[in-house]
């Protein structure tokens, strides 16, 4: 039998009843679109985050009071211990080599209202140095960040993220204008650019004020929440955070092993991060592949229906000639002629619905190739294995008992 | 040359037995025209589906052409019916949707016969067996009794097969069966 009667053979009998073959069609390509496009939103969702954590600043650790395990709560915060850091340890981190640059931080939810407008928002309040934009890749779009001079004079004035910044005074220019902090009067000196979530941490929404401010006049304490700390070279990241946990623990007189603050680097966060998106792609992987899987089940129903059906075609073919190794060729040429021409729209249908997702601003997408791959792979062993399957029962059939077949 | 000797068929149906064929012997030569006549029910199609290598007998021998049939797989019994037999069955079993010229190049397309050559032997057992081309592409249930009797004639003609087993080939009374060994 040569490849052209196959084909032949192939295309007259899925023709020959097309809304069946179209119906278990599209059961393999709503199969193979939802596999394809849930990967995708799965391996979106992922790179996005990478990217936003990317931009909270390279090469960052961040110190934090508690024992804080990335990606989770604070895991023990014992009598006190979101008090343990203090300036003086944002200051005796500067001896160590290798940190280009050190933000110490501390952060408060207010009320925040603008007496011009009449608008309030309830946010984040930073208290921060300088340094902040630096270490964590902030840009001023107007006007100023803070600067040493307000620091020492415990300056009342305040820089807002874009989206506080619409909160308080819809497209008014807020430089200038003054914003009212827990019943304090603050001049807004600056705005940021829009940086965009990175999943828990949004600048966007927060409004920053000078460290000294913060602490002398709306928290009231000195401690801090965070401090974040630049390191000159990726490279150099795991022996500083080494170096600021032996630090740390040492002025605090804690364990080693038991510290009353933790490091976290973005490698942990990260680390995190992609555990989780993993976990969800491949949640909606699992999900897609059930509908695969019935799919299969359609075509493996189709192939034993039709080789039944087409019992005595089986047996006149056999009868004249016909091996049994070309009756498996035919019903398996079948199946997979099914599956891939199924597996090629259901593909290109995934790809769609990715692109629709991402155009649409639902989320980000991104097709990989394994996934398409994977999808594939699985389309044509469904074919094979369910096609087979009847494929050799028919085959094994004596030619008369196939033609008496009723 | 076939020769068949103490030929038995019982067929089995659950637990009931019936015997079709009781010690049949007989030798055809080459170029013989023989014809088997019984009444209805009297084995005539159980002898041709054995002769024609379709089924088996439950007991006894076939030799055809010096070879013992039940000594051969499956896939030589094929190449068999494929090369030397030509089979008219009783009930004529057409490929049901599908022309008369795909219906007779059937056996050319598993006896790898192709392009021209293929063209060529499906015209010439068309055209003896009465058809012209206008009837070539018409769908076997678009055929009259008649004509579907020529198609079935003209698949067992096309591969130019050593030995024609006809199962009541004309339908008529007088020549119940007839193997015709060209
Ligand atoms: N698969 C089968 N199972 C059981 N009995 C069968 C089977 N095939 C045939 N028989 C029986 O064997 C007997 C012989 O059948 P066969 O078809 O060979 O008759 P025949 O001589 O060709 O008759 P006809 O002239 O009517 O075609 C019949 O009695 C039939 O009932
Ligand atoms: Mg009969």
């Amino acid at each position: 039998m040569t490849f052209a009667d196959l084909f032949h053979e192939t295309i007259a009998a899925l023709s020959a009843n097309k809304v069946r073959t179209g119906l278990t069609m599209l059961g393999i390509i709503i199969g193979i679109a939802s596999v394809i496009s849930m990967v995708s939103i799965g391996e979106g969702a992922k790179k996005s985050i990478e990217g936003s954590i990317q931009g909270l600043g390279s090469n960052l650790l961040t110190v934090m009071p508690g024992v804080v395990q990335p990606g989770r709560a604070v895991v023990s915060a014992g009598r006190g211990s979101s008090q343990t850091l203090k300036n003086t340890d944002a200051e005796a981190l500067r001896d160590i080599q290798g940190i280009s640059a050190i933000s110490p931080e501390l952060n408060r939810r207010f009320q925040i209202t603008a007496p011009t407008t009449g608008f309030n928002t309830n946010s984040t309040v930073i208290g921060a140095e300088p340094d902040y934009a630096l270490v964590r890749n902030l840009i001023t779009d107007n006007g100023s960040f803070i600067t040493a001079p307000h620091l020492r004079g415990l300056g009342r004035v305040a820089v807002l993220g874009p989206t506080a910044a619409t909160d308080l005074f819809g497209e008014e220019d807020p430089v200038g204008q003054s914003v009212r902090i827990n019943k304090m009067n603050f001049t807004v000196i600056g705005t940021l650019q829009k940086k965009g979530s990175a999943g828990f941490f949004n600048p966007d929404d927060m409004i920053f004020v000078p460290l000294s401010t913060m602490q002398k006049l709306l928290s009231g304490d000195d401690y801090l929440s965070t401090i974040a700390v630049s390191v000159t070279d990726k490279d150099m990241m795991p022996i500083v955070q080494q170096e600021i946990t032996a630090l740390l623990a040492e002025r605090h007189r804690v364990d080693l092993e038991s510290p009353d603050f933790s490091v976290i680097s973005q490698a942990d966060i990260l680390g995190t991060l992609t555990q989780v998106t993993t976990t969800f792609t491949l949640f909606l992987a699992s999900i897609a592949s059930i509908s695969l899987l019935v799919g299969g089940i359609g075509i493996m129903n189709m192939m034993l229906t039709t080789v039944t059906e087409r019992t005595r075609e089986i047996g006149l073919r056999k009868a004249i000639g016909a091996k049994r190794r070309d009756i498996n060729l035919q019903f398996l040429a079948e199946a997979v002629m099914l599956t891939f021409t199924g597996g090629l729209i259901g593909i290109l249908l995934g790809w769609l619905v990715a692109f629709g997702v991402t155009k649409l601003g639902i989320v980000q997408t991104s097709v990989s190739l394994s996934s398409i791959l994977l999808a594939f792979g699985v389309s044509g062993a469904i074919g094979i294995i369910f096609g087979y399957y009847p494929a050799r029962r028919a085959s094994n059939l004596s030619p008369i008992e196939a033609l008496r077949y009723e | 040359m076939i020769e068949i000797k103490d030929v038995t068929k019982i067929y089995k149906t659950g637990d009931v037995e019936f015997q079709a064929l009781y010690g049949v012997s007989f030798t055809i030569r080459d170029g013989e025209f023989v014809a088997i006549m019984g009444p209805s029910g009297s084995g005539k199609s159980t002898l041709m589906h054995i002769l024609g290598c379709l089924d088996t007998p439950t007991s006894g021998t076939y030799f055809l052409d010096g070879k013992n049939v039940a000594s051969l797989d499956d896939d030589a019994l094929a190449d068999i019916r494929k090369e030397k037999i030509g089979f008219v069955f009783q009930q004529f079993n057409l490929l049901p949707r599908t022309t008369v010229l795909r219906n007779v190049s059937l056996p050319l397309v598993y006896a790898s016969v192709r392009g021209d050559e293929r063209n060529k032997k499906v015209e010439k057992a068309l055209f003896s067996a009465g058809f012209d081309r206008s009837h070539f592409l018409h769908h076997s249930n678009q055929l009259s009794g008649g004509q579907i009797q020529r198609v079935a004639i003209a698949r067992a003609l096309v591969n130019n097969p050593s030995l024609i087993l006809a199962d009541e080939p004309t339908g008529n009374l007088d020549t119940k069966t007839r193997t015709a060994r060209l």
